[in-house]
Formats: structure tokens, C-alpha cells, sequence
């Protein structure tokens, strides 16, 4: 199993040292207990890949995912990573290949943040130098300032300590991350920073990942895969987060997922995944009787025209008032009010409109062009139209 | 039949004559002639009392340290180390040291064993206890990053116990700087000598022998009590103060 | 072992009855045919124990007296210092290292150094035993206090407790078993100390060791030794009583 610690290189091709995690009839009986926390477990997790494991709680996600690095011993089956069975490896060494990062942390209060970081290095013999140079790295990887190295744990937020638990487990560039609700323990506004750095990063190092959690909004959001499990580590649906929203498989899937699934689905999409209305524009000293027809046009929806400069900018909205004037003005009317980006995701655009108190909005691109208009009347339709789900599918599993 | 009390005439004691004890020699009430107290005997019984403490402490460390580290890291035999704690504790240790005396026979060694057995018990407990209480999260790390149960037990549990660890420290070392006092029960002078024998150092010795137990005895606390400061980490120091 | 061997030399001329008799214990048979109670010897001896267990009742009510005055005067006080210390946060530190120095003084000494103060007597023995006692016990009250989970105060003072209702009524109770479980170590600790509170004149079962007809005669020794023992164990388990009662919400089993 390759542990290089080469730098990452940050194409969105998986990462040189990412392996494939495989379960065949995994399955683990506690001493003394009569039913297998786990029992017969077969998952294939593709290198590169967040693979979710979620479910309620005691259901056997933090049981199966510690038989990978052997904290926990599987009873029966076999677990490979990148076609190499765990159970030949020494599990010490075994352990150095994979970071492993838990919800309380457990980062070592007598050592330093930077020493923390250096524990697998350490362990590994690294020469200093080399060590120093890669805990620089992770810190800067991780955006914690480097003059937080030489403090303790205990000088640290919640949120800092599990950026250097991250960093830790990432320290020699491990191929497979276990990750325990690794965010379980920290306030929501936070949780949801450190999600999105986690996703950023990610994007970056394009490691194999097993995260546990038993909240299903962080699975949809985190996840490249999820596992719905139920007791005994039994898996319900194993598919992909739009997948599971759009069809899930059995009634428990249903109900985990939850009966706000139409709204959660929102939060896969972006902006540019929807067909727009298309925007009525108008120039200043263009004659307002051309852009009357152009608001005849069958495909037009808005009874207004978006006022835009030479290079398709919104300005504002076009009043009646300013109509009746023999060429557009300067000025509109009425105030732009929010502007929309094709890339934000769709349920921040729908709470940006409702916030607003506005049915519609001008959406630009990344020059800051127009490029339509959405409104909450296509949201809703979206979500209502059962037809749709196929053209849906397809916008949201494309790669984040 | 109440014991010393009764066998000796009422004394009149006092600090001035104590120090007069210490630090400058006298007539003995009973050798006739033979001079006892000032700075050279006191210095030489704190001397044996020193070495027969500091030899015990470190035998009892020997033994508990290890046993305690090992069944703390394992989680096994809770009972029956808190148990030694808690026997230690209820053992007399002066009806221990003359039991001794008499059964065994007088002697440095006898001594010795008996001051370190002392000892174990409030290490050993201490220890155990220091380990147990690491935070379970950090022990799950260290395992997860590959450590050695070795390397987890001497890179994370040790250092992270040393405030319990040497709290059992001290706590054996009062235990034993004090049953030392009482040595020379078992044939070994050390400053109880003063205290043991009335009649031969007088009221001023005894309360010279007192002083002195004291003073050494404080000195031990304040020693290991900067030894803890050093050994303990500045993260630690610091998490406990935020805690 | 140079060390060792260079010691072995100090042994007390007058001490070496002593050790005749320690040597005399490994050549039982030469002294075969004398009664038992005459063999020093003899680790124990069931006759003398049967007819002379009288005389050790004295000794062992003063020694219950002395530890029963001694907790509960070192609770008191140790109590009051840890309210204080959980109110006042600076005193702290140096109400630790206070309590901390009168426990390490070796109790021997401690009852000595107050003759001159407090002459020799029952008193005496009583205000080193109750030094003896505050660090244990204030150790353990200010923990227990401190355990008191934040979450728990919260809620408490949201439903509008003053501070002090909050530490009578939430974080004293809260923390009774800390406080008892300092208790039950302080007061063990106490019984077998409390044997050397002959030195203070104080009485207790140290007389029965002490004296030169006790010292050279195992039996005697024992005895004294094993009820020493045995009252620790008693007011251990009237302790543990005592917490249990106090405590019914630590003894719900989840089924
Ligand atoms: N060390 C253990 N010994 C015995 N039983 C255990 C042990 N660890 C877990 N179990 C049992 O195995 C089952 C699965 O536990 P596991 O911790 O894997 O659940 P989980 O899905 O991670 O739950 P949670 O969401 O609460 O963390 C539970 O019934 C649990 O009680
Ligand atoms: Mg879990």
C-alpha cells in the first residue's frame, strides 16, 4: 500500500495514493453480547470517493468503520484496501496508512499543536527538517495560522482543535481517512465552516474517505456515496445523495431521509441546473417600443425589463412609468433587488428570494452578465413535477 | 497502665530549649556525662532517616509504577488496586513497625522493605487511577495513529497521569518520611531517636526530634512537589487550568 | 547495597534485646516447653488473648473518641474552607498548600510540636488529627463543588435559584459522594493514625504497643493491630451507610 507524502496534486483525478476500501461479509459479535453489532457487511467504497456511512444511532457505523484500521477486529469476513487484505498487516503499521480522525478529537493535551500534527511523522522516524516542513504545509492546508503551532490544545477553539485533528490524520498523506462524525461535537454555524473547508480540501487531496455520521442533511451534503444503515450495520440503500432523495429504496430510507426530502434535494442543485426565464433586457436610448415587444414575446414571463449596460450588467427594473418615455432612461425605475449566481445552490437562491420578499430575480454569470431570471414560481414547479426527476438526476450528479 | 505517658515524670517542654537542642550539645539526664543533641547528631540521624526514606521511596516506585501502569493501560483489576490503596491505608504503621521488630528482627534492610511496602499501596492506587482517568478520546487517537500499546502507554497515558501519579508519589513519602521517625524501633536511628528516648535526650530532645521530623519532612513535600511542577507538561497545566 | 550495610551499624545498643528475640522467632524449639504468653516468640497467643482482652476496651473507646472528634471537627472546618474556596477563587492555592503542609508533617511530630502549646493530653492528640484530616477532606469538597456540571447550574438558575439556593439545594447535594468518599479516606486514615496519639498522651491503642512489656511481646502487638484495623473498616462502612442514604439517586439501576 503506497504511502507517499509527495504533495497532492489537485487535479480532480483521484489521488495517486488513494486506495479502494472493500467489505466482503464483514461481520463482528461483541464478546458477551448474542447479536453481531455488524453482520455480514459487503460495501465497496471506490478510491477517491466520500463514502457515507449513516443511520440511527447504535446501528453499527462507528463498529464497521474501525474494523478498517483494526481498533475494532472483525469477527468473520475480510476488508481490503486497494485489493490488500488489513488482516496481513501489522495493525500499528497498518494504523500509520490510515488517518483517523474522531468526534471528540482527542488531540494529546500535553503536546504542542505542531507536535500533535507530527505524531504519525514521529512515529514514522522522519528526519526533523522534513517534519517541520510538512506541518507547515498541513497547517497552511488546513488555514490554521502557523503561530497557532506552538500552542497547546487547551489554547484552542473546538473548531481549530478538529482542523488539527484533520490535519493530524492527513500528516503523512494517508490513501484512506476514517473520519467519526468528525464534526458531531461543534456548534451548527461552525459545523457548517468546517464542512466546507472539509469539502474544499477534499477537492484537493481527493482521498478515500469513510465518514460516519447520523445526520443525514451532512451525509447529503458531505457525501459522494451513502450508506443507509440500519441494525447490525445492514444496509438499506447504498447509492449516490440525489439518488436517495429522488428514489429512496425502502420505507426506512423514506423516513430516515425525511419528509422535507423535495427541499433538501435544493441543496444538491445549483443555480445553472434549472431552466431560467429568459430576461426581457433593455438599453439605455433603445426605443421603448422595441422593448414592449420583446415583453409580447411568448417566452417572456416578467411583465418588466432588466435594464443592463453595454456589457449585460443589471442595473435595475424598468418601470411603466419609464416606458412611456419616447427611449429607455439612464435610470430605472425600480430597484435591482437580490442578484443570483448560476453557480449558487438553489435553496440559498430560493431563501435570498423569500428574504427579499421578490418573486423573481436576475441571475448573472461569472462575468456578471445576465444569463435569465429565476423565480419562486419555478422552484415550486420544479419541485412539483414529477417529471422532472430524470433531468434532475443528471444536473446533480455531476461532480461538485 | 497507659504507656509512656505514665512511665515518665510530667516534663516541662519548650521551643527555646528544643533549639538549644539542635544546634548545641548537652548533658544527657541519664549517661552521665555523655553529651547528646547539637548539629552533628541531628545531622547525622536526618542523614540515615533521608537514606532510608529516599531507598524505600524508590523501591515502592519500582514495584507499583509498573504494576499500576500496566493494569491502568489494560483497565483490569480496578478492585483490587483501589483495595491496596484502601488496606494501606487502615495498617497502623506503629503496631506494623513493632510487629516487625519483634517478629523479624531489627535490622536497615527490614527497615527498608517495611517503609517501601508502606509506599506501594499509595502509589500503586495513584497510578492506576492516573491512568484510567486519561481521556479515552486521546488513548482512541494514539491507537488509530499506530502507536504501539507500548508507545500509547509512554507517550500518552504516562505523561498525562503524572499529576496522579505523583500525588501518590507524595502521599507515600509523608507515609514513609513519617514510620521512619519511628525506625528506631527496628534498630535504625533516625531523628525519632530524640522522640523514642525521653529519658536519655530529654524534654528538648523530643521536641528538637519533632522539629527536625518536621522540617524534613516538609522539605520532601516541597521537593517532589517542584519535581511534579517539572514533569508535568505545560499543556496539561494549562488544560487543567481551563478546566 | 553498601548503603545498606554501612546503616546495619547504627542499630541501638539498647534495642538489642530486640533483636535477640526477632532471632529467637526462627529457634522456636529451644524455648518448647514454656506456656505460650511467655514466648515473645510466639506470633499469637489465644490464651493471653482470651484473659487479657479486657484491658484493651479503655484503649479502644479513646482511640473511637479521638478519631469521631477529630473527622468531624476536620469536616467542619475542611467544609467551610471549600465553600469559601469555591466563592473566592484566588484563596485557592494557598488554602491548598496550608492544608497540604499540616499533612505532611509527620502526625507524630505534629503531636509533639503542640505540647508546648497545649500540654499533653487528650486535646492535643484531637487538634493534630483534625489538622491531619483538612486536606483530604478540603480536597475532596472543593472537586466535588467543581464536578457539578455547568448545564445542571444553568438550569437552575434559570428557573430562578439564587446562588445560594444553587448551593444548597443543587451543587452541595451533587456533590456528597465526592465529599463523602473524602470522608471515608480521611477517616480511615485517621483510625490508624490515631495509634500514635500515645505520644501526645492522648491514650488510644498505642499505649497498648508502646511500653517495654508490649514491645517485646507479639500478641499484645497484634491485637492492638487488628482492632485498629477492624474500626477503620467499621466507620468505613457507617460512612458508606451514610452515603447510600444520602444518595438514593446513585443507586436507580438502568435495567
Ligand atoms: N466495545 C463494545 N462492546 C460491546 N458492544 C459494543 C461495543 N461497542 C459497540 N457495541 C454495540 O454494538 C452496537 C453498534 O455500536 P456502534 O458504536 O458501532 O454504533 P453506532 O452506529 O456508531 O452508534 P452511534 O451513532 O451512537 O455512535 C451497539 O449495539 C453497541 O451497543
Ligand atoms: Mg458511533
Amino acid at each position: 500500500m503506497p504511502t507517499g507524502d509527495a504533495a497532492p496534486d489537485s487535479q480532480s483525478q483521484p489521488h495517486a495514493g488513494a486506495s479502494s476500501v472493500s467489505y466482503e461479509n464483514v461481520t463482528k459479535r461483541y464478546e458477551g453480547s448474542a447479536e453481531p453489532a455488524v453482520d455480514k457487511l459487503t460495501l465497496e467504497v471506490a478510491a477517491g470517493e466520500i463514502c457515507i456511512l449513516v443511520g440511527p444511532s447504535g446501528c453499527g457505523k462507528t463498529t464497521a468503520m474501525r474494523m478498517v484500521n483494526r481498533t475494532v477486529e472483525m469477527t468473520s469476513g475480510e476488508i481490503r484496501i486497494g485489493g490488500h487484505s488489513v488482516r496481513d498487516r501489522d495493525p500499528a503499521k497498518l494504523r500509520r496508512e490510515i488517518g483517523y480522525v474522531i468526534q471528540q478529537v482527542g488531540l494529546f493535551p500535553h503536546r504542542t499543536i505542531a507536535q500533535n500534527i507530527a505524531t504519525v511523522p514521529t512515529l514514522l522516524g522522519w528526519p526533523r527538517e522534513r517534519i517541520r516542513a510538512r506541518t507547515a504545509e498541513l497547517l497552511e492546508l488546513i488555514r490554521l495560522d502557523p503561530e497557532l503551532a506552538d500552542r497547546f490544545p487547551a489554547q484552542l477553539s473546538g473548531g481549530q482543535q478538529q482542523r488539527v485533528g484533520v490535519a493530524r490524520a492527513l500528516a503523512v498523506d494517508p490513501p484512506v481517512m476514517l473520519m467519526d462524525e468528525p464534526f458531531g461535537a461543534i456548534d451548527p454555524i461552525n459545523r457548517e465552516r468546517l464542512q466546507n473547508e472539509f469539502l474544499r480540501l477534499q477537492a484537493e487531496i481527493r482521498k478515500t474517505i469513510l465518514f460516519v455520521t447520523h445526520d443525514i442533511d451532512e451525509a447529503i451534503k458531505m457525501g459522494d456515496r451513502i450508506a443507509v444503515m440500519r441494525e447490525q450495520g445492514r444496509v438499506e440503500q447504498f447509492a449516490t445523495p440525489a439518488e436517495l432523495l429522488m428514489e429512496p429504496a425502502t420505507e426506512f430510507v423514506e423516513d430516515f431521509v425525511g419528509a422535507d426530502r423535495a427541499l433538501k434535494r435544493l441543496a444538491l442543485m445549483r443555480v445553472r441546473d434549472i431552466s431560467l426565464w429568459v430576461a426581457p433586457l433593455a438599453t439605455a436610448g433603445e426605443p421603448t417600443a422595441a422593448v414592449r415587444a420583446k415583453l409580447d414575446s411568448p417566452e417572456v414571463e416578467v411583465r418588466y425589463p432588466l435594464l443592463v449596460d453595454a456589457a449585460r450588467r443589471p442595473l435595475g427594473w424598468l418601470s411603466e412609468r419609464d416606458l412611456r418615455a419616447e427611449t429607455v432612461p439612464e435610470r430605472a425605475d425600480s430597484p435591482l433587488g437580490p442578484v443570483l449566481e448560476l453557480d449558487d445552490v438553489m435553496r440559498d437562491a430560493l431563501a435570498d428570494l423569500l428574504q427579499a420578499g421578490v418573486q423573481y430575480a436576475a441571475v448573472v454569470d461569472g462575468a456578471g452578465a445576465v444569463a435569465g431570471i429565476l423565480s419562486v414560481e419555478i422552484i415550486s414547479e420544479f419541485l412539483a413535477s414529477p417529471g422532472a426527476k430524470q433531468d434532475e438526476l443528471e444536473a446533480v450528479e455531476r461532480p461538485k | 497502665m497507659s504507656g509512656l505517658a505514665s512511665l515518665l515524670p510530667p516534663a516541662a517542654y519548650s521551643f527555646g530549649g528544643a533549639f538549644e537542642f539542635i544546634f548545641s550539645e548537652q548533658a544527657s539526664n541519664v549517661t552521665g556525662g555523655k553529651k547528646v543533641g547539637g548539629i552533628e547528631q541531628v545531622l547525622e540521624l536526618a542523614a540515615t532517616q533521608v537514606q532510608v526514606s529516599i531507598l524505600a521511596l524508590l523501591l515502592a516506585l519500582l514495584i507499583a509504577l509498573p504494576i499500576g501502569l500496566y493494569f491502568g493501560h489494560r483497565g483490569v483489576g480496578e478492585l483490587l488496586a483501589v483495595g491496596i490503596g484502601n488496606a494501606g491505608r487502615a495498617v497502623p504503621e506503629l503496631a506494623l513497625i513493632a510487629l516487625v521488630a519483634v517478629v523479624i528482627g531489627v535490622g536497615t534492610l527490614t527497615l527498608v522493605l517495611v517503609l517501601a511496602a508502606l509506599g506501594i499501596a499509595p502509589i500503586l492506587t495513584n497510578t492506576f487511577v492516573g491512568i484510567r482517568q486519561v481521556d479515552r478520546a486521546s488513548v482512541d487517537a494514539a491507537r488509530g495513529a499506530g502507536m504501539t500499546e507500548f508507545q500509547i502507554l509512554r507517550k500518552v497515558e504516562l505523561p498525562l497521569a503524572v499529576p496522579s501519579i505523583m500525588q501518590g508519589v507524595r502521599g507515600a513519602s509523608v507515609n514513609i518520611v513519617a514510620t521512619a521517625t519511628i525506625a528506631p524501633l527496628v534498630g535504625v536511628l533516625t531523628l525519632g531517636e530524640f522522640i523514642l528516648n525521653e529519658n536519655v535526650y530529654g524534654s528538648d530532645g523530643v521536641l528538637a526530634g519533632a522539629i527536625c521530623t518536621a522540617v524534613l519532612a516538609l522539605i520532601f513535600e516541597f521537593g517532589l512537589a517542584a519535581l511534579q511542577r517539572r514533569l508535568t507538561s505545560k499543556g496539561l497545566k494549562l488544560q487543567q487550568a481551563s478546566a | 547495597m553498601s548503603a545498606l550495610g554501612g546503616l546495619s551499624g547504627l542499630v541501638h545498643p539498647s534495642l538489642a534485646a530486640i533483636g535477640e528475640v526477632g532471632e529467637g522467632f526462627f529457634k522456636e524449639r529451644t524455648e518448647g516447653n514454656l506456656p505460650c504468653q511467655a514466648r515473645t516468640s510466639h506470633l499469637f497467643c489465644w490464651d493471653w488473648a482470651t484473659e487479657h482482652i479486657d484491658r484493651y476496651g479503655t484503649p479502644t473507646l479513646q482511640q473511637a473518641e479521638l478519631v469521631v472528634i477529630s473527622v468531624i471537627a476536620g469536616f467542619v472546618i475542611a467544609f467551610a474552607l471549600g465553600l469559601l474556596a469555591h466563592r473566592v477563587r484566588w484563596l485557592r492555592p494557598p488554602l491548598l498548600a496550608g492544608t497540604g503542609i499540616l499533612f505532611a508533617i509527620p502526625s507524630i511530630a505534629l503531636f509533639l510540636l503542640l505540647l508546648p502549646i497545649t500540654g499533653r493530653g487528650r486535646e492535643t492528640a484531637i487538634i493534630a488529627l483534625t489538622a491531619y484530616t483538612l486536606q483530604i477532606i478540603y480536597r475532596n469538597v472543593v472537586l466535588g463543588l467543581d464536578n457539578v456540571p455547568g448545564p445542571v447550574k444553568d438550569a437552575a438558575r434559570g428557573m430562578g435559584l439564587t446562588s445560594r439556593q444553587i448551593l444548597w439545594k443543587v451543587e452541595v447535594p451533587m456533590a456528597v459522594p465526592e465529599i463523602i468518599a473524602g470522608l471515608r479516606v480521611a477517616t480511615v486514615s485517621t483510625v490508624a493514625i490515631a495509634t500514635l496519639a500515645v505520644f501526645a498522651g492522648g491514650g488510644g491503642l498505642g499505649t497498648q504497643i508502646l511500653g517495654e512489656a508490649n514491645l517485646t511481646f507479639p500478641t499484645a502487638i497484634v491485637i492492638a493491630m487488628v482492632i485498629v484495623i477492624a474500626m477503620g473498616l467499621f466507620f468505613d462502612l457507617i460512612l458508606l451507610t451514610i452515603q447510600r442514604l444520602l444518595t438514593p439517586w446513585r443507586r436507580v439501576r438502568v435495567v
